[in-house]
């Protein structure tokens, strides 16, 4: 694995924007591949970067964005799927890191929007914004290929790499606390039922 | 034909057949003493995709995934696990309408020596009552079959979750391993 431009450590890694970083991956996905969006602005900006019926928003369920990844990588294992998640939400629910790393499961792409904080609920610290490294916590895991995005076009680098290549795969990605450019409509039923006719399940 | 009858199949042997039946074929779960011989049964069987889960939201949030990606799944947990779940419930599989199915092995009641169990199995069914899902209790071997297929069939045709309580009427239950005492004082 080629980590020459990988940062080694949170610290190094440049802090982006989480709407900008947003655009760029969903940009880049030409295969109908599988987005989750784990809740709070990094659901919201990927509402507002572009609806595409291979999105699903969750509305709660904190911190299973990727376990909901996980289920519809094994249900279509020829799809790429890609969970998003911010750092509080990923704290919640660090033992499914160890999950994917058991399954081994090719298609998986966790993307991580850490910024440091609980920002939609008041910008409180989370553990990563004093000291916890999360890509480390992720190879601790077992997913041997985590890695932080040094900067907007490793980032776009790793996605290439994350849709091309066996996963599966953590990009940590350090973000500013700007604020979210949309609301996700908080239509759960259609939301559901959109993302299964995304997918092929339904007709 | 031989000439004796068949032994007749046991609880964990009838869910596993209604599961392959219905087309289950994911299977997650935190591991429970009680569970264990479906669990092996399930294992030893290469229809279906089965694996541990760290915590039973994470088993539900993978099955509801599954299940919108077209493949149905279940999830096997015990009473306490099942405590761990409200949040979730009530907000993914239950207003995004996805069937999923869980199976509780029923610790807390009919002999249990944790009080802990015993305190936490009380919120089981007023917690499923208050978020209007659906839910049976199998306490007898001749209803195992009928209660899981039509439990499973209903979730899908209605897009709603099901839970299915294991009570220890059928499976035993839990009992204090032997040697081990209990204090009465």
């Amino acid at each position: 694995m080629n980590t020459a431009n990988a940062p080694l450590t949170r610290d190094q890694a440049k802090v982006m924007n989480r709407f900008d970083i947003t655009s760029r991956m969903v940009a880049k996905l030409h295969n109908d591949e599988a987005v989750i969006g784990g809740i709070g602005y990094t659901n919201f900006d990927l509402w507002a970067a572009g609806q595409r019926p291979q999105n699903f928003y969750m509305l709660g369920s904190m911190g299973l964005a990727a376990p909901i990844a996980l289920g519809v990588a094994i249900a279509q294992p020829n799809r790429r799927v890609i969970a998003l998640e911010g750092d509080g939400s990923i704290l919640m629910q660090l033992g499914s890191l160890t999950t994917i790393a058991s399954r081994a499961q090719k298609n998986l792409t966790i993307v991580i929007m850490d910024n440091g904080a609980y920002q939609i609920t008041g910008g409180q610290p989370s553990a990563t914004g004093v000291g916890t490294d999360l890509v480390a916590m992720s190879r601790g895991a077992g997913i041997v290929q985590s890695l932080w995005a040094a900067d907007e076009s490793h980032f776009e680098e790793l996605i290439d790499r994350a849709i091309a290549e066996d996963g599966p795969w953590l990009i940590g990605c350090r973000i500013d606390n700007g604020g979210p450019r949309g609301t996700t409509e908080r239509d759960p039923a259609q939301i559901r039922d959109r993302f299964m006719r995304g997918l092929g399940v339904k007709q | 034909m031989p000439a004796e009858a068949a032994a007749p199949r046991k609880w964990h042997e009838i869910v596993r057949d209604v599961l392959k039946a219905e087309n289950v074929r994911l299977v997650t779960y935190v591991p429970d003493n009680v569970l264990r011989p479906l669990i092996e049964a399930i294992h030893a069987d290469p229809f279906f995709t089965a694996f541990t889960t760290t915590r039973e939201e994470e088993a539900v949030g993978i099955v509801s995934g599954a299940w919108m990606g077209g493949m149905r799944g279940i999830v096997l947990m015990q009473t306490s696990g099942f405590a761990t779940l409200p949040n979730v419930l009530a907000s993914l599989p239950v207003p995004f309408q996805i069937p999923v199915t869980m199976m509780v092995s029923e610790r807390g009641t009919l002999g249990e020596f944790n009080i802990g169990q015993a305190m936490v199995a009380r919120t089981m069914r007023p917690a499923l009552e208050s978020l209007g899902m659906e839910h049976h209790t199998l306490s007898r071997l001749d209803e195992v079959e009928f209660i899981v297929e039509r439990s499973i069939r209903q979730a899908v045709a209605t897009r709603a979750p099901v839970t299915l309580i294991l009570s220890p009427l059928l499976t035993g239950g839990k009992v204090l391993p032997s040697g081990e005492k209990v204090s009465t004082k």
